[in-house]
């Protein structure tokens, strides 16, 4: 068989352990394009992985990198506490899902991003709570039904989808904030970048990348019917969009250095 | 950030103190535990402990360690978790409603196995309760204060110095058993002030194969978790944590023993500050005549079970002196299991107990016991 080569294969920073995510579901995506970036960089052995609560719960089976398992929410502070600890060349990645960062979890990461903790945090926003059983999340489309928003989001009572990279972008310490999405090859290709981009820049402080992403199973969707829901729904809402990044910081980031002495 | 963990500690720190000093307990425990080697301190202020994080904040970068002012005692735990994860030694403390917002972070420290210490300055409860000092929270740590089967290590000193040398084994402890060790003081420890003299400091010797550091290619991945989905396979590790916690309780016993070799009629059962006003009434009664001694916890868990058993058949009563609502008295009458009386007296709410009070409760007690013959 001369004319057969490997066109595609697992990179090495995945483990051999089968996925658990459901078929159609984007989790897979974006931990491939993790473990392609930490490889194509070559720092497999200077980075350290922490896993949340949620469908990612069991990430630290597929990544062939050191790992630390968080509790819910606290995936940043447990970054932190990697980060202070390690040599400065380590990497240190925080894996999260929406109700994680963005319900439970907020505090911590406003506060990771604010103290420009020197970590990439790599956010899955679903819109749902996957892992048990398709609850409302705080990104949950107005209108839209869950196992306990069984008449849709009322956005008088529970109000309106966090938005959490425009929310982070008003601090002034982060370094990169973007955000992507998993649902076709363009967009996949353009948040491995995203990914790259934030690794790259980790070392010069936080680093955030957004990913939209599917939960055929939450959603009640086929795969590919997912795929063009996220579009039509979720981009409209959470535009895809590099909102920090060096030299392209908004004027809320100017750094401000307040003359301390009393006068008068 | 930096911080390079082949550095000796010897070597970063110009050792600023004199052998023997003159201390505010809450700075001779921070003192202490950077001369344990503790690199990083995670905390969130919160009276009456806030001199600890003060003086981390200005010391600990003397030694090329962290401090990190945390946004909440939930998140200051879970950077320990990360910080300890990561092998270094480091700490945190706070006082009573912080260490409630802890005890999932906690039992993630237990079922993880990471070795941290966790220092507890007690107010009075329960709720917002005040800033005075307190023994109020004793069976929540000395249960362990997170979910689940788990237990861990609290050492309860009576005095600054005693405040010193607990620091250092508590980080001994902590690795020795990689699980997270608890320090309980209350707002007298911290804030009286005492001649200390503290032991030449010490660079931790524990191998860490575990930790996550990066993983060479002449390794396998280390993962720090507690999720075990499988029923069986969470048993078996929680047999193993259990297997650890009948050691600790066989191996990490510390109690004193005042005044109690000469068939006491009354021996006061007492930790930390309560333990070190008890002395100061037992000199009292004892020059009245009557036969008191003392019983003091050093580990209030494990509760010190084979020194408090001597004590049982010798002596007539047990009187539990507490500053909480009967608590200690608990694992008092478990361990006396009916043999003997077990009587509780104590103050709460912050109120710290007299010598003099004390007198009058072992008085009255002791009159109960003649009038019974």
């Amino acid at each position: 068989m001369p004319n057969i080569k490997t066109v595609f294969e697992r990179s090495e920073v995945l483990t051999s352990n089968q996925f658990h995510y459901c078929p159609g579901c984007t989790h897979g995506i974006a931990h491939r394009l993790i473990a392609e970036v930490v490889s194509e960089m070559g720092i497999q052995d200077r980075t350290i992985a922490v896993c949340p609560v949620g469908c990612s719960v069991l990430a630290y089976e597929y990544f062939d990198l050191d790992v630390v398992q968080a509790a819910h929410g606290r995936a940043p502070a447990v970054a932190t506490g990697l980060r202070r600890s390690l040599p400065e060349d380590r990497y240190v990645f925080a894996y999260q899902g929406d109700g994680d960062l963005a319900s439970i979890g907020m505090s911590e990461i406003i506060h990771a991003a604010n103290r420009g903790e020197k970590i990439t945090v790599i956010f899955l926003n679903n819109a749902i709570y996957g892992m048990t059983g398709g609850q409302m999340a705080p990104t949950t489309l107005p209108g839209m039904v869950t196992t306990t928003s069984p008449y849709g989001r009322d956005t008088l009572q529970c109000g309106h989808p966090v938005r959490m990279s425009e929310m982070l972008n008003t601090l002034v310490d982060p370094v990169f904030i973007a955000r992507g999405a998993l649902s076709q090859p363009k967009h996949v290709i353009k948040a491995k970048k995203l990914i790259r981009q934030a690794f790259e820049l980790q070392h010069q402080g936080f680093t955030f990348v957004e990913l939209l992403s599917t939960c055929p199973t939450g959603w009640g969707l086929t795969p590919t019917d997912s795929m063009h829901w996220l579009e039509h729904n979720m981009v409209p809402f959470f535009p895809l969009q590099v909102f920090r990044e060096p030299g392209h910081a908004p004027e809320a980031a100017n750094h401000y250095t307040p003359d301390l002495k009393v006068h008068g | 950030m930096g911080y390079d963990a082949n550095l000796p500690v010897d070597q970063a720190v110009p050792s600023p103190a004199p052998e023997r000093l003159l201390m505010k307990g809450a700075e001779a425990i921070a003192e202490a535990a950077i001369r344990a080697g503790c690199k990083n301190f995670f905390g969130y202020p919160i009276t009456p402990q806030n001199e600890i994080p003060e003086y981390m904040s200005a010391r600990l970068p003397e030694v090329g360690g962290t401090f990190v002012q945390a946004e909440s005692e939930v998140a200051s735990i879970n950077m320990l978790y990360g910080a300890g994860s990561a092998g270094v030694r480091c700490m945190t403390s706070s006082s009573s409603p912080g260490l409630s917002l802890m005890s999932e972070g906690f039992s993630y420290l237990i079922g993880s196995e990471v070795p941290t210490v966790v220092v507890n300055i007690m107010r009075g409860g329960p709720g917002l309760g005040n800033i005075a000092p307190s023994q109020g929270d004793y069976l929540q740590m000395t249960r362990g204060f997170g979910h689940g089967d788990q237990k861990a290590i609290v050492l309860a000193p009576a005095s600054v110095q005693e405040a010193v040398d607990l620091m250092s084994l508590a980080f001994d402890l902590s690795e020795k058993y990689r699980n997270p060790v608890v320090v309980i003081g209350d707002g007298l420890i911290g804030q009286m002030m005492e001649p200390v003299t503290f032991a030449p400091t010490v660079q931790s010797t524990t191998e860490k194969p575990w930790a996550t550091t990066g993983k060479p290619p002449t390794r396998k991945r280390n993962i720090i978790n507690s999720l075990y989905l499988d029923a069986e396979t969470l048993e078996k590790h929680v047999l193993h944590l259990f297997e650890k916690f009948g050691r600790m309780e066989a191996e990490e016993q510390r109690a004193e023993l005042y005044l109690t070799d000469d068939q006491p009629e009354i021996v006061i059962c007492a930790f930390g500050t309560t333990a070190r006003i008890a002395k100061s009434a037992i000199k009292v009664l004892r020059a009245q005549g009557i036969r008191v001694g003392l019983f003091r916890l050093i580990s209030a868990w494990p509760f010190p079970q084979q020194a408090f058993q001597t004590l049982v058949e010798p002596t007539s009563a047990f009187l539990s002196i507490e500053m909480s609502m009967g608590q200690l008295v608990q694992d008092i009458r478990t361990q006396v299991a009916g043999r003997k009386p077990v009587e509780f007296w104590g103050r709460t709410g912050g109120v710290v107990p007299t010598s003099e009070e004390m007198v009058a409760q072992v008085q009255k007690l002791h009159h109960k016991l003649v009038a019974q013959g």
